[in-house]
This record gives C-alpha cells, structure tokens and sequence, in this order.
C-alpha cells in the first residue's frame, strides 16, 4: 500500500449543517440549496444523487469552499470551511487540464502551486502516475488522450496533496459505459487503497450504489435531503455488485424517490 | 520549413522575379519607372559593397527593435488591465481607438518636432503603432482563459501571481504573439513614415535620396527590397519565438 491518503483514520470528517445558498441572477433569484445537513464520517463514501438542478454541484463546491452559502455552514475535521482547502481534493466533470502542459506537468500542478521542493515533488509524481496507472504516459499531451485518461490525469492531480476529502462532482459521466465502469472500479480499488473520504456526485443509481456506503437523494430545486440510504453491500465490491446494483431493492427505493422530483 | 516548403517557397519566388522582368520587356518600361530584378540586384549589391545601404539598413533596425519592444512591453500590461478590469476598459477604450484611427502618417511630422530628428521620435512611432495590435490580442487571449481552469486555480488556492503565470499567460500566449506577428511588420513601416517625417539616417532617409536628389531609381527599389527582407525576416523570428513557446498542443 501506498501511503496515498496520509491521513489516519480520524481524519476527513465532514459536517454540513443547514446549508442554504440563493443565486442571484439578472431574471430573479435561483433557491439552489435549501436547508440540507449532510454527516460523513472519515472514510467514508456518498454517493449524492438527485435530477438535474437539484444543487448537487453547489453543494460539492460548498464543500469544497469555492461558494460561501447564505445559511448554514461546512466543516472539516471541526474546522470550518471559509475557502478552498488543499486537504479537499476536486475531480470536475470534465477533466481541465491544462493542454500546455504534459501529463506529468498536470499532475504536478497542485504541488508546484503548494510550493514542494523538486525532489519531493517528483517523487510524489512517481506514486502518483503508478496510482493511476499513467507510468508510461508522463510526458504525453493531453490532447493525445483518450476521455478516460484525462479523466485518470485529473484524479491524479486531486489526490496529490495528499487529501483527507475526495470531491468528484460527475467525474465519469462524459464517458462511454464501458470506460465509466472499469473507472468506477479502479475508483473503487483506489479508496481501499487511501481510505480517504468520498463524497460522489452522479446521476446513475447502479453507480451511486456500486461507489458508496451511503446513497442520499436530494429533491429537486431547491435541494434538500430526501432520503439517506445505507448501503448494506459489503467491500471489496466486484464488477459484478455493478449488475447486482441494477435490480436491488435500494436501487428500487433510491428510484422511489427521485420519481415523483424528476418526472 | 520543411524541405518541400522551403523548394516551394524558393519556386514562388523564382515566379515573381520572372514576371517582374514580363512586365519590364513587355512593357518597354524604362528603368527610371521599373528597373529589371537583375539591375535592382545588381545595384544592391554595390550598395552592400560599397557601404550604401548598411548604416541606414542598421539605424532602422534599431528604431524597430526598441520602438517594438517599448510598445509590446505597454501593450502587454494595458492588455491585461483591459482583460480583467471593466473599468479600465471602459476609461481607455476610447483613446485606444482614437489612437487607432489617427494616421500615424500625420502624427509622424509632429513627433519630429517634438523629439526631434534623432532616435527617440521614431522609437516613439514604432511603439505607438505596434501597441494596438499587440494590447488587443492581450487582452482577448486573457479573456479567452477557460473558467473552468481558473475555477481549478482558485480550489488549489493558486495566488493571483501564480494565475497570471501559470494559466492566464500560457493561455493567452498564442494570441500575444498572433499579435506581436502583426505589430512587429507595422513596427518596419512605423519607422520608415518616421524617418520620412524627418532624420538623418535610415532606410525611409535613403528612399528619399534615391528617388530626389541622387536620382537613383535602381537605389530606391535595392532599399525597398531591403525593408521588405527586413519584415520578413522580423517577422520569421517572432514565428521561431512562437514555436518554441507554443509549440504542439
């Protein structure tokens, strides 16, 4: 094992408390969020699923600290959230590389930014690229790779400073299903590994179940907690959890309360 | 280049010189209204040889080179300001425009007074009419810099210097210097309108003698063969520059 997460067992506990926040917007105001609390123990994974516009995203980047709600508050490890924290690592939807910059050159940006010496920083980049499977791909371009390894190069950057928290707002979703479920896998195998804490953004209910401990579907705008589903499934979990997933009464009852919201 | 390039650049330049010598025979024009390629040749290179041209070639190409330099270092951070304050924008636009739109061609007698006829007025030329080019393209590369990779920048704390240098200028790089290609060939004819303007030296100084009191019209098209070469071969050196920094993406 590699030490991935650098943190121990206490470490990535995040609490959201009452969290409101209303856009502003030239044709009137957008209720994103509205009262939603959310506990994550440390290690753990959730799976936040909900139809489109019910503020998963906002949520994620209140979490993440990159919006300041209106009400309420987040916090990590008992610290409040005021503004971005190298301790939470963001995988977007789409992978924003940036394209001057080979695949080693990406996954060392957070570091370069945090200021690491060079021998620590190529040192982390070797752990890094292996994490992630890219070993022989350092000095490519991300324009010469496919969706799924641009996906893989973000990831990598997301866990180089070593975070407590791992933030994926719809990581695979802009990829073909065969690509999403082998990353899914590896998704799944890496937080074995790092036993750092998952909060996963996503629309597929196969998906939410197969990545997480507990499911929480968010109503529609504005978003609050509908239902906080356990999921009993025990770890490590195979491809085949992914099929199982598709017909389980969970994914029955994860449906049971998105279809009133999304019809 | 690669080597088919360069052969087809070489051919395209054996057809013009050909047809400029078309034009002499067919037309019967004498060589006071168009000289044969191979007299404009001939007479450079007695130029070269016997000093003519190369203290003008070299005055020119000082002006150019620090006017060029003073002008895209201004343009560079106005640039900036336009991209990411809507203020300066709003407060400078219009002077830039106006800038602009004044020809430098009435603005070149006046810098002659002011400055006089030595270095400084066609220094100040070439920077007035390279900053446009090179301050619009700034400020559009800045502006074209992906939300999303700033919104990365801000979730990794990247401080505002580190957002200027590692993702506002490489972004806007191919744009800077899309522009700097530009007002590097405007910053050749900036210097010559300035020494028409009034100077002592410099290739627009020896077009005028050519053409008045030495009466040298083979001279006139050798020195204009010479600021030609001159733009291209600025103009190669910024595509080099570009290639190295931009390179494949």
């Amino acid at each position: 094992m590699i030490g991935v997460a650098g943190g121990g067992d206490s470490r990535g506990r995040v609490t959201v408390r009452d969290v409101a926040l209303t856009f502003r917007r030239a044709d009137g105001p957008l209720h994103a969020l509205d009262g939603v609390s959310l506990d994550v123990a440390p290690g753990e994974v959730v799976a936040l699923i909900g139809p489109n516009g019910s503020g998963k995203s906002t949520l994620l980047r209140v979490i993440a600290g990159l919006l300041a709600p209106d009400r309420g508050g987040v916090a990590v490890d008992d610290r409040p959230v005021t503004r971005p924290d190298p301790t939470v690592g963001l995988v977007f939807q789409e992978p924003r590389l940036l394209p001057w910059r080979s695949v080693a050159g990406n996954v060392r940006y957070p570091l370069e930014l945090a200021g690491w010496s060079h021998a620590r920083r190529e040192a982390r980049l070797e752990e890094l690229l292996a994490l992630v499977g890219l070993e022989g791909a350092a000095g490519v371009r991300p324009s010469q790779l496919s969706g799924g390894m641009r996906q893989r190069v973000a990831l990598a950057r997301a866990l180089a400073l070593q975070p407590r928290v791992l933030l994926l707002d719809e990581p695979f979703s802009a990829l073909d299903a065969l690509t999403r479920e082998r990353l899914n896998v590896e998704l799944l195998a890496l937080w074995s590994r790092t036993a750092t804490t998952g909060i996963v953004v996503t629309h597929s209910i196969p998906e939410a179940i197969f990545l997480a401990d507990r499911v929480v579907v968010l109503s529609a705008r504005p978003g609050r907690v509908l239902a906080d589903l356990p999921v009993g499934l025990p770890r490590p979990r195979a491809m085949s959890t992914l099929d199982e997933a598709v017909v389980s009464p969970l994914a029955r009852a994860v449906r049971a309360h998105l279809e009133p919201v999304a019809a | 280049m690669t080597r088919v390039g360069a052969l087809t650049a070489l051919a395209a330049f054996a057809v013009a010189v050909v047809a400029w010598k078309a034009i002499v025979v067919v037309g019967g024009l004498p060589p006071f209204i168009l000289p044969p390629p191979e007299m404009v040749g001939a007479r450079l290179a007695e130029a070269v040889a016997e000093g003519t041209i190369t203290p003008h070639l070299r005055a020119t190409i000082v002006e150019v080179l620090l006017g060029f330099a003073a002008g895209a270092l201004v343009a560079l951070v106005i640039g900036y300001g336009l991209a990411r304050s809507a203020l300066v924008e709003r407060v400078l636009s219009p002077y830039l425009v106006a800038a602009q739109a004044t020809p430098i061609l009435a603005l070149a007698p006046l810098f002659a007074i002011w400055f006089g006829p030595g270095l400084e007025s066609k220094v100040l030329i070439c920077a007035l009419i390279v900053f446009f080019p090179v301050a619009i393209s700034t400020m559009v590369g800045v502006r074209s810099v992906d939300a999303g990779l700033l919104e990365l920048g801000r979730s990794l704390r990247a401080t505002r210097f580190q957002v200027l240098t590692t993702l506002e200028i490489p972004a806007a790089l191919p744009n800077i210097l899309g522009g700097m290609r530009v007002g590097v060939t405007l910053a050749v004819v900036g210097a010559i309108v300035g020494e028409w303007a009034g100077a002592r030296e410099g290739l627009g100084v020896l077009v005028n003698l050519a053409r008045g009191s030495l009466f040298d019209i083979p001279l006139m098209f050798a020195t204009l063969v010479t600021i030609a070469a001159l733009g291209i071969v600025l103009y190669a050196l910024v595509v080099l520059v570009e290639r190295r920094l931009v390179g494949v993406r």
